[in-house]
C-alpha cells in the first residue's frame, strides 16, 4: 500500500535548492519513436511485418527472422512481474538522490520481456499493467503498475517522477476570465492543488463567474495580462519562485481570413495573446521553473499550453487566428528544448473547436470547457506531454499524420463552404 | 493689450509661485481603463511599453522603451475628424488644428455633487445657465470642463461597466447644442473615459458630444484629473496634442495655469 503524500512543510530558506539531475537520456534513433509514443501515453513496441513478433528494445532488425520491416504498434498493457530488485546504489546522480529504487522485468502479454520501473504496490509473479511515459530526461520508459487500483496509487514516489500530479502543488492559471479558465481552476482544486493563482486581465471590466471564482478555497486572484510585459514580469516577480505548474488558458480567437479582415489590428491582437503572450510568460516564469525542476515533492513540473488543433494546418475560416496558434505551437516546441534537462514537462493539448462565444456559429461536435479542464488535469496526473482532445482534433491529427499536404487542401475547401 | 510686459509678468508670477501649474493628466499606465466597444468592433489599444534596453546587453549605458497605444488612450485630445460628423471639416486633425486652440481660458462647471448621487447625471442647458448666473457668461473660444470628480474613482468603478453598458455622467444633446450654438466654445473636457456619458448611445443623437461638438469643429479632452483644484473661471488650459499626421486625437499632458488665491 502506498502511503498518502502529505503536504510538504515549508521550504527551509537556508537550504540550497537541489539542481535538477537526469536519468540516462541516451537513446538510439529507433527508440525516439518509443519516446514520442510514451509522450502521448501510448504503449507501443516494434512488430515485425514478416513474422508478426513484437520486439524490445527498439531495433533495426527483427531478432527472430532478420526482417528490416519493423513497424510501431500499440500493444496490450498486461503482463506479469517475473523478477524484481531494489537499487541501493548507482553511479547515476539522479538515481543516487532517489534511492532506494525498484526495478524489475515484466513478461508482456504481447511477448517480449522488458525492464521496467516498479510501482511500490506491484508484487513478484503477479499481474501488472504497463505504462509508457517520459521520465525527467524526456525519454520514454516503462513502468509496471498494479493490475487494479490501490490506495493512494498516484502518490507512489517513482510514479510521481513520471507524472506532474497537481496534488499539493501551486498552479498558475493565466486567464480566469473565461469559462475555460474557471473550469480549469475548479478541476485543479478537485485534484488537490495546494494553491491556485488565477490571472485576471483588466480587472476594471467585470466578468461572469467573478464572485464564485474569488470565493473558492485556495484560489488567489492575481492581476495578469499576457499582452502586457510589465504585468507578466510583475506577477513573476511575486510568484515566479513558487509556481510549480503553469497552465496558459489565455486565448484570443476571431473568425476570418487575411483578406476578410480590414487592417492588421485583429491579427496583431491574436498574436499579442496567443504568441507574444506565451513568449512573455516563458521569459518571466520559465527560468525560475527551470531551476526548480527537482525542488522536492512539489517541484516545478509542468507547463501546459492549450492549443487549437488547427495550429497543425491552417483553417481559413479562422485563418489569422490559426496562424497565431501555429506560431504558438512552434514556440511551445522551442520551449521544450528550453526546458530540456530541467525535468519540467511541456504539455501541449491540441483541442478541436471549443464551446465558447467566438466559435458559436460552428457546428458540433465541440469540446466543452469542462472537458478541456478535465483533460488538463488528466494530462498532469498521467504525465502526458502530447494530448489530442475531441473528435475534430483526433480527425485532424490523423489526417495530418497521413498527409499534411492533403489535409491542407481539404481544410482549404471546407473554408470556402463555411463562410462565417 | 496695454501691458507691454504681459508675458514677462506672467513668467515672473509663475516663478514667484503666484501662478500655479496644475497637472490634469493621468499617468500612461497599462492598467488604466480604456473605452470598451462591443467586441466585434475594433478596440482602443491600452498603453504598453516594451524595454528596448535598460543598462544591459541590449544597450549597456542607456534605458529606453518602445511604447504603443491608441490615439484615444489615457488622458487624451479628440480632434473633429475623430467623428464622422467632422470628417469633412478643414484643419480638423491634430496636425492641422490651429495651435492657439491649445492655449485657452477654461470654465469649470462643478457637477461633482450631482454626479455623486446620480452616476448617469446629464449636464443640461439649465444647469449651465444657473452656473453662469454665479460665474458669468461662458466666453466664446474657451474650453468648458465638466467636473464630476470621476477621476477619483479607480478600478471597475471608473468605467462602471454593467450588463447594459457603462454608467458615467456627461452632457445632454441640448447642452452640447447650447455650448456650440449659443456659446461657441473651443472644446469640452471631462474626467470620464469619453466626453459623452456612459449611456450616451441611447441619447438623441447618439453620442451627442462626439457628434455635435466634432461636427461643429469643436475639440474634446477626456480622462482629465485634478479638476477639483481649478477655480470656476480664470484657468488657462495648455493642451497641445502630439502632431500625428491625420491624427484623430492624441494622448497628451494637460496643464492648467491658476492664480493662487493665497499668494
Amino acid at each position: 500500500m502506498t502511503e498518502a503524500l502529505q503536504r510538504p512543510p515549508r521550504k527551509d530558506p537556508q537550504k540550497r535548492t537541489v539542481s535538477p539531475t537526469l536519468p540516462p537520456n541516451a537513446r538510439s534513433r529507433r527508440a525516439v519513436f518509443f519516446s514520442a509514443a510514451a509522450a502521448q501515453g501510448r504503449l507501443m513496441l516494434q512488430a515485425c511485418s514478416a513474422c508478426d513478433r513484437f520486439t524490445y528494445p527498439p531495433r533495426e532488425l527483427c531478432p527472430t527472422c532478420w526482417s528490416t520491416e519493423l513497424e510501431w504498434r500499440d500493444i496490450d498493457a498486461g503482463g506479469v512481474l517475473i523478477s524484481e530488485t531494489t537499487l541501493r546504489t548507482s553511479v547515476n546522480t539522479y538515481f543516487r538522490e532517489r534511492m532506494p529504487w525498484r526495478i524489475g522485468t515484466v513478461k508482456l502479454d504481447a511477448g517480449p520481456v522488458v525492464v521496467a520501473h516498479l510501482h511500490g504496490d506491484v508484487k513478484l509473479n503477479e499481474r501488472v499493467t504497463m505504462i509508457a511515459r517520459t521520465d525527467k530526461s524526456g525519454q520514454g520508459v516503462l513502468m509496471a503498475l498494479p493490475d487494479k487500483e490501490t490506495a493512494n496509487m498516484a502518490d507512489d514516489k517513482q510514479l510521481r517522477e513520471l507524472t506532474c500530479n497537481p496534488k499539493h502543488r501551486r498552479v498558475l492559471v493565466t486567464d480566469g476570465r473565461s469559462e475555460l479558465g474557471q473550469k480549469t481552476v475548479a478541476a485543479l482544486a478537485k485534484a488537490g492543488a495546494a494553491r491556485i493563482f488565477v490571472g485576471i486581465a483588466q480587472d476594471w471590466r467585470p466578468y461572469p463567474g467573478q464572485a464564485e471564482l474569488a470565493g473558492m478555497d485556495g484560489v488567489e486572484i492575481m492581476p495578469l495580462d499576457v499582452t502586457d510585459t510589465v504585468s507578466v514580469d510583475e506577477l513573476a516577480g511575486e510568484i515566479g519562485g513558487k509556481t510549480d505548474i503553469l497552465i496558459n488558458t489565455a486565448e484570443y480567437v476571431r473568425p476570418g481570413s487575411a483578406m476578410q479582415k480590414n487592417g492588421i489590428l485583429t491579427a496583431r491582437d491574436e498574436m499579442e495573446t496567443n504568441y507574444f503572450g506565451l513568449m512573455r510568460l516563458i521569459q518571466a516564469f520559465g527560468p525560475a521553473m527551470r531551476g526548480r525542476g527537482a525542488d522536492g515533492d512539489v517541484s516545478a513540473c509542468a507547463w501546459v499550453n492549450l492549443l487549437s488543433v488547427y495550429a497543425l494546418s491552417n483553417w481559413p475560416v479562422y485563418g489569422t487566428t490559426t496562424a497565431s496558434q501555429a506560431a504558438a505551437y512552434s514556440l511551445s516546441q522551442c520551449l521544450r528544448n528550453d526546458f530540456s534537462g530541467s525535468g519540467v514537462k511541456v504539455i501541449n493539448i491540441l483541442f478541436g473547436p471549443l464551446e465558447e462565444s467566438w466559435r458559436q456559429p460552428l457546428p458540433p461536435p465541440k469540446v466543452t470547457p469542462d472537458r478541456l479542464a478535465d483533460t488538463v488535469v488528466h494530462a498532469l496526473t498521467q504525465g502526458l506531454e502530447d494530448v489530442t482532445l475531441g473528435p475534430v482534433a483526433e480527425d485532424i491529427v490523423r489526417r495530418f499524420r497521413e498527409d499534411p499536404f492533403v489535409l491542407e487542401r481539404e481544410l482549404r475547401m471546407s473554408g470556402e463552404r463555411q463562410a462565417v | 493689450m496695454s501691458d507691454a510686459h504681459m508675458l514677462t509678468n506672467l513668467a515672473t508670477a509663475m516663478a514667484a509661485g503666484r501662478v500655479e501649474v496644475i497637472d490634469l493628466t493621468h499617468t500612461l499606465d497599462p492598467e488604466f481603463p480604456v473605452i470598451v466597444l462591443p467586441p466585434e468592433f475594433g478596440q482602443c489599444a491600452p498603453f504598453r511599453a516594451e524595454v528596448v534596453s535598460r543598462y544591459d546587453e541590449r544597450g549597456p549605458g542607456w534605458y529606453w522603451q518602445n511604447i504603443s497605444m491608441c490615439e484615444h488612450t489615457g488622458t487624451h485630445f479628440d480632434a473633429p475628424v475623430h467623428w464622422i460628423s467632422g470628417r469633412d471639416l478643414p484643419n480638423a486633425s491634430v496636425d492641422s488644428i490651429p495651435v492657439d486652440a491649445f492655449v485657452r481660458p477654461a470654465c469649470v462647471i462643478d457637477c461633482s455633487k450631482e454626479c455623486a448621487s446620480d452616476e448617469d447625471f446629464l449636464l443640461e442647458p439649465e444647469f449651465i445657465v444657473s452656473w453662469e448666473k454665479a460665474h458669468g457668461t461662458i466666453p466664446p473660444g474657451c474650453w468648458v470642463l465638466m467636473r464630476s470628480d470621476w477621476s477619483k474613482k479607480t478600478g471597475a468603478a471608473y468605467l462602471n461597466m454593467r450588463e447594459d453598458g457603462a454608467h458615467s455622467p456627461g452632457p445632454s444633446g441640448d447642452a452640447v447644442k447650447f455650448l456650440v450654438e449659443e456659446r461657441d466654445i473651443a472644446g469640452f473636457g471631462t474626467e470620464t473615459v469619453g466626453t459623452d456619458a456612459g449611456q450616451a448611445a441611447h441619447l438623441t443623437p447618439p453620442y451627442p458630444a462626439h457628434y455635435l461638438f466634432h461636427g461643429a469643429g469643436k475639440y474634446g479632452l477626456q480622462c482629465l484629473s485634478n479638476l477639483d483644484r481649478l477655480p470656476a473661471t480664470g484657468t488657462i488650459l495648455l493642451c497641445p496634442p502630439l502632431k500625428i499626421k491625420n491624427g484623430s486625437g492624441s494622448p497628451l499632458r494637460v496643464l492648467a495655469l491658476v492664480e493662487r488665491s493665497d499668494a
